[in-house]
């Protein structure tokens, strides 16, 4: 596509998350990253260090703070090609499943709305089991990730235009809490 | 056969099997057309091998003037219609079969409003002279009488007012909910006549409701008959519910449905309103196909990201058999009318064509070389034409021959997908998004091109699955 090129990420909102990103880092950065098991007993009770506000560590919440956009990964036009920037995205994601190991994923695929609708279903398919084995080469158990499609039907961006469109060709991870 | 004593002694002896008024499924009068008189227009003459690609054309019976009367009644009485009263009940009668012949777009059809309406005991009589006087080329009459137990029979019948001569008739039974049928079998009795075509009127379509805003679109399983009227949804619209198909003989619909999650093909039972998985298989499954005979079905199933076509006995159980295995995404799948080949689409070579394969998996092949993509290869049921979408720039539905030649846009709007025939390969429906609102809606256009329209929907509509004409 040489004549459309586009933002691979679209900073709709951007502002938004990254407050909420600054206020999550600082949140975390205040809590060595422990691990998830959780310790009988009355141990957790005298854990007195509330995170002011922010969202719950290993949480969905917490995943899309600090993810700060890079739960989603965006795709040429018929394309589930992970390229570059995608790669660092996935990268980060890889991070917070690593620091969380026992959280689980959905990666969800999606397709812009100029394809017929069972083809986008499968492209959705096909672009979520893009991202989710690159997360598996970056170490992330496979038993930990699933894949859900749906195509065209739930479009992020409601535009007819190419902006929208290449905001709609994406694969959004989703942290199972 | 205390009907037939009945019904001649009214001087209406219908044609075809009156034994059949004695069933209690709605029967239909296989009708017997009578012998074609000169004048009366004959079928059009089918050119190089059937390819006879027009419903509403130039052909001279296109230009036929057709009145459409008021069916009468013996005795009005009340009806468990929502029609109202027999007289009420005939003069809607005759209101469908005129909107049936307008709406498509066939012939030249008045009535019932602004006409004389003919008496119960003149349905076998017609008023010629009356008729010549308005030059009208062609007469329906029909008559609704309400029977015991509730029953409806309705008579129709079709005369050449400048021969004086009737060409057709034809009779039904029908329970009061099906009032509609036996003005749908009528217009069909009509149209097949008149033009040597088969039937397509008394039919069903399934299809997707759309409701909400486009990024929350709820999308709900419902069925119609073929005029938009019984309108009903099946699903609650709690999961996603996608591209329906009707079982050959009506009694079920497979489809699609997120309701455990992941995209999965559901047979949806009409009679007692439940559904099961199809196949078991731990993936997402998607594009569901009936054979023709109904004891197939074909279904698509992502595993990795590559997705097939796996063929599966309708009856359950069995062991799925994969009919595709390259490397991309295959997909759909559409049976030839005698059920040995299957028309689909497949990215194999780079992007979506349109391939055909034996109903086995065997030789597989491209048919689709004109620039752009295509998808979505549905077969006529006559078997001489693929309808399928054409992807280059805009989405437009075309047709072409199951060779691959002959390639026609029927279509030029933004975004028309998913055709599906009528059950007389003369018609397509197909679903058109509009650009930025995402609204869908129905559409049919004929093989001309010319004749498009957009069905009657209470809300948004995609997904269209035509069905075959009723027995």
């Amino acid at each position: 596509m040489p004549a459309l090129m586009y933002p691979r990420h679209v900073k709709t909102g951007s502002t938004m998350l990254l407050l909420a990103g600054a206020l999550a880092m600082s949140a975390c950065a205040s809590k060595a990253p422990k691990e998830l098991p959780p310790e009988p007993g009355p141990a957790t009770t005298t854990q007195t260090t509330p995170p002011p506000s922010g969202p719950q560590p290993g949480s969905q919440a917490d995943f899309v703070a600090r993810m700060m956009g890079s739960d989603t990964i965006y795709f040429q036009l018929n394309e589930d090609t992970v390229d570059s920037a995608d790669q660092a995205a996935l990268s980060k994601q890889a991070q917070w499943l690593q620091q969380y190991p026992n959280k689980r994923a959905t990666i969800e695929g999606h397709a812009d709305e100029r394809g017929t609708r069972e083809y986008n279903l499968a492209l959705g398919e096909r672009r979520a089991n893009a991202a989710k084995n690159y997360l598996i080469s970056l170490g992330i158990d496979a038993s930990r990730l699933n894949t859900v499609s749906y195509g065209k039907e739930r479009p992020i961006a409601l535009g007819s235009d190419e902006a929208s469109w290449a905001q709609n060709r994406r694969a959004v991870t989703v942290t199972v809490d | 056969m205390k009907k037939i004593i009945h019904l001649a002694a009214f001087g209406l002896l219908l044609s075809g099997s009156v034994a059949a008024l004695a069933q209690s499924a709605p029967p239909a009068t296989p009708v017997q057309p009578a012998p074609a008189a000169p004048g009366a227009p004959a079928a059009p003459a089918d050119e190089d091998g059937g390819l006879q690609v027009t419903v509403s054309d130039d052909s001279d019976w296109q230009d036929l003037g057709i009145a459409i009367t008021t069916f009468a009644t013996d005795a009005d009485v009340p009806t468990g219609t929502n029609a109202g009263s027999t007289a009420a009940l005939g003069r809607a009668l005759s209101q469908v079969v005129a909107a049936d012949l307008k709406n498509n777009g066939l012939f030249k059809p008045s009535g019932p409003d602004g006409l004389p309406q003919p008496v119960y005991a003149q349905i076998q009589t017609p008023d010629f002279p009356v008729w010549s006087a308005r030059s009208a080329d062609m007469l329906v009459q029909g008559y609704v009488r309400a029977g015991a137990g509730g029953q409806l029979t309705v008579g129709c019948y079709l005369y050449d007012v400048a021969l004086k001569q009737q060409l057709v008739k034809g009779g039904w039974q029908v329970p009061p909910s099906d009032w509609r049928r036996a003005a749908h079998k009528c217009a069909d009795m009509v149209y097949s006549r008149l033009s040597g075509e088969s039937p397509f009127f008394d039919s069903k379509i399934a299809y997707i409701a759309e409701t909400g805003p486009k990024d929350h679109r709820m999308k709900r399983l419902a069925i119609m008959d073929s005029d938009g009227a019984n309108h009903r949804y099946l699903t609650s619209g709690q999961s996603t519910a996608l591209t329906p198909r009707y079982s050959p003989d009506y009694s079920k619909i497979l489809y699609l449905s997120y309701l455990n999650g992941q995209p999965s093909i559901y047979v949806y039972d009409l009679g007692s309103n439940t559904q099961k998985l199809i196949a078991r298989t731990g993936n997402p499954t998607m594009a569901p196909r009936w054979s023709p005979d109904g004891k197939w079905v074909l279904y698509s199933m992502a595993s990795g990201g590559n997705t097939d076509i796996y063929r599966i006995s309708s009856a359950g159980g069995g062991t799925p058999q994969r009919l595709t295995n390259t490397p991309g995404i295959s997909i759909g799948g559409s049976y030839s009318p005698d059920g040995s080949q299957i028309v689909f689409e497949s990215d194999r070579s780079g992007n979506q064509q349109i391939y055909v394969m034996g109903a086995d998996g065997s030789n597989q092949r491209r048919i689709s070389f004109f620039g752009g993509r295509s998808a979505t290869p549905e077969w006529s049921p006559r078997g001489d034409q693929i309808a399928f979408t054409h992807v280059a720039g805009n989405l437009r539905i075309a047709v072409m021959n199951p060779n691959g030649g002959g390639m026609r846009h029927l279509t030029d709007s933004w975004q028309d997908e998913a055709p599906t025939w009528s059950p007389n390969g003369r018609i397509i429906q197909f679903f058109r998004t509009a650009k930025t609102a995402g609204t869908a809606s129905i559409w049919q256009v004929d093989l001309t091109g010319r004749n498009e329209r957009r069905l009657p929907t209470p809300v948004g509509a995609s997904d269209p699955a035509w069905g075959p004409v009723r027995p």
